[in-house]
């Protein structure tokens, strides 16, 4: 440098600031609150519209009915069609798909998908990646 | 002196994905160049016809990393053009926003890797260590660090609140301080100078041939950036400085880029000042009327083109993308000629290639008849060594 003292004074200035990096996996990464992570899913509210799977750019989303659906209603005492229970879907997201862009949060009309702050989502089973809702 | 025609590349000839260089050498001196594209051909357009126009803003938004929020705009702003929707003016505000922190992003990114290779290693630690505070930025504005997903047809997903105004503002305040220190390496400091003056000289009347965009061109003292020439979303609203310079070289290129960032921090803080209150999205229908659009947008490395075709259904007909780089290929072979291989890694990087880079380089003795491979890292060690022989050392420092 053409002034040394300038450099000097860079240098000097940094041992007192605080360390740019983190210890990370030791300390836990603090993702801010709008992260876009993995995607959660809630049967109960679910009405299998499928507006998730027709948006999703990376066809990550699968919407089908559950094995288990709740049992048909008894007949009404005076005759009438019973009220119809709601049907349950289930979910399976391809997490090695999915690309986090949280496009099918946005347009759920149930709120039954949310965006959550989980990213530590790598794993060696290629399996474990396809996650079953229920 | 013989002949000797080297490769540079596939395999990372500048530095992020894959293009090949041909060089011509006599001796150290390049006597020649070509350019040979399409290793990294991923039929994004092709792809873009297969997917309605909302799941396209997704697809686009990965045809680079790091003007994610460009492409995204650009192509956005096109069926916006051709759905007749009138995005809020809150919307634009944000998009202006996010667009000059990716800016920001960008060039601090820019200014490591030339320090980097330079040899010049403790900028490349500064800056990208302060380029953390303009990624929590994005990541508080848009919820990720590169991929924001800010668009959406008809305007933006997510809102400012005054508490993100107020830590974007403290952020940009640290970084303001840091680019004057910045400012003041990139013009004084003797080693800098040394590497970039003269180097990779394009002239005025060249740059306008060829077609240069964006920081190459204004440090060729081209006058042109879009947000001038043909302002979008706020930019006629707002008050900044067109920055060119006329030393032709990677050093003019450094100060462009540098003072560039400057402006940027200005125009965010009126962006921030001037966000109007309203809505932050229309509805717009799935179905975008026939008919075709074309548009500019001045993304950090320069004039990003977008042209859309719609057949009226929900997917468009045809996407055609025009990136920056493209634009500013045809000035490499130009600067590289009559240069040194040693300032190789330099001019390539000095254009801010969105699209390779070199792991190798394969030097062919004739008269011994032996290849030797040069990789990267090797090929930057023999310009850093090669300019120490010259007296340009950081070690020293």
């Amino acid at each position: 440098m053409q002034k040394p003292a300038r450099a000097l004074f860079e240098v000097l200035g940094h041992l007192f600031k605080k360390k740019a990096t983190s210890n990370y996996p030791f300390e836990k990464a603090v993702v801010d609150a709008r992260f876009r992570g993995r995607i959660a899913f809630e049967s109960d509210t679910c009405i299998g519209c499928k507006m998730c799977v027709r948006v999703c750019p990376a066809k990550a989303i699968e919407i089908i009915l559950s094995a288990e659906q709740p049992p048909a209603p008894a007949p009404a005492a005076d005759g009438t069609a019973p009220v119809p229970v709601k049907k349950k879907f289930d979910c399976i997201m391809s997490l090695d798909r999915c690309i986090y862009c949280s496009q099918c949060v946005d347009v759920c009309p149930k709120k039954s998908l949310i965006s959550t702050q989980d990213f530590e989502l790598a794993h060696t089973d290629r399996k474990t990646l396809k996650r079953h809702y229920k | 002196m013989s002949k000797i025609t080297i490769p540079l590349g596939p395999q990372h000839p500048a530095l992020k994905e894959p293009v090949n260089f041909t060089l011509v050498l006599e001796g150290e001196q390049i006597s020649g160049s070509a350019v040979n594209l399409g290793y990294n051909h991923r039929g994004i357009e092709k792809a873009a016809e297969d997917r309605t126009f909302l799941q396209d803003i997704y697809l686009i938004e990965r045809v680079c990393g790091i003007c994610s929020h460009s492409h995204t705009t650009c192509y956005i702003t096109c069926v916006e053009e051709l759905a007749k929707a009138e995005v809020p003016e809150r919307a634009k505000a944000i998009r202006t926003l996010v667009g000059e922190l990716e800016r920001v992003h960008s060039h601090l990114l820019w200014l490591g890797i030339a320090g980097y290779e330079m040899g010049f290693e403790t900028l490349f630690m500064y800056t990208w260590r302060d380029r953390e505070q303009v990624l929590d930025c994005l990541e508080l504005v848009s919820g990720n660090r590169v991929h924001y997903g800010i668009n959406t047809i008809g305007g933006v997903r997510r809102d400012i609140t005054p508490g993100q105004k107020a830590e974007i503002l403290k952020r940009v305040a640290i970084l303001e301080e840091r680019t004057k220190y910045y400012v003041k390496l990139g013009t004084e400091e003797a080693t800098v100078l040394a590497r970039t003056r003269n180097v990779g000289l394009l002239p005025h009347d060249v740059a306008l041939e060829r077609g240069a965009v964006g920081p190459t061109a204004r440090a060729s003292a081209v006058k042109r950036d879009v947000r001038k020439d043909e302002p979008y979303l706020i930019y006629d609203k707002l008050d900044f400085n067109l920055i060119t310079h006329n030393t032709n070289d990677v050093f003019g290129r450094l100060v462009v880029r540098v003072l560039e960032l400057v402006e940027s921090y200005k125009i965010i803080r009126q962006v921030l000042d001037y966000l109007p209150e309203g809505p932050i999205a229309v509805k717009v229908p799935a179905k975008i009327a026939p008919g075709e659009a074309v548009n500019r947008y001045e993304a950090p490395r320069g004039e990003d083109f977008h042209y859309l075709k719609s057949n009226g259904t929900d997917k468009p007909e045809r996407v055609k993308v025009r990136a920056p780089t493209m634009a500013n290929y045809p000035s490499v072979s130009y600067m590289l000629d009559g240069g040194y291989l040693a300032d190789v890694p330099m001019v390539i990087a000095a254009i801010d290639p969105c699209m390779s880079c070199t792991d190798r380089a394969m030097v062919y003795d004739n008269k011994a008849g032996k290849v030797r491979v040069y990789g990267w890292d090797e090929l930057r060690k023999y310009g850093i060594e090669h300019y120490k022989k010259r007296g340009v050392d950081f070690t020293k420092l």
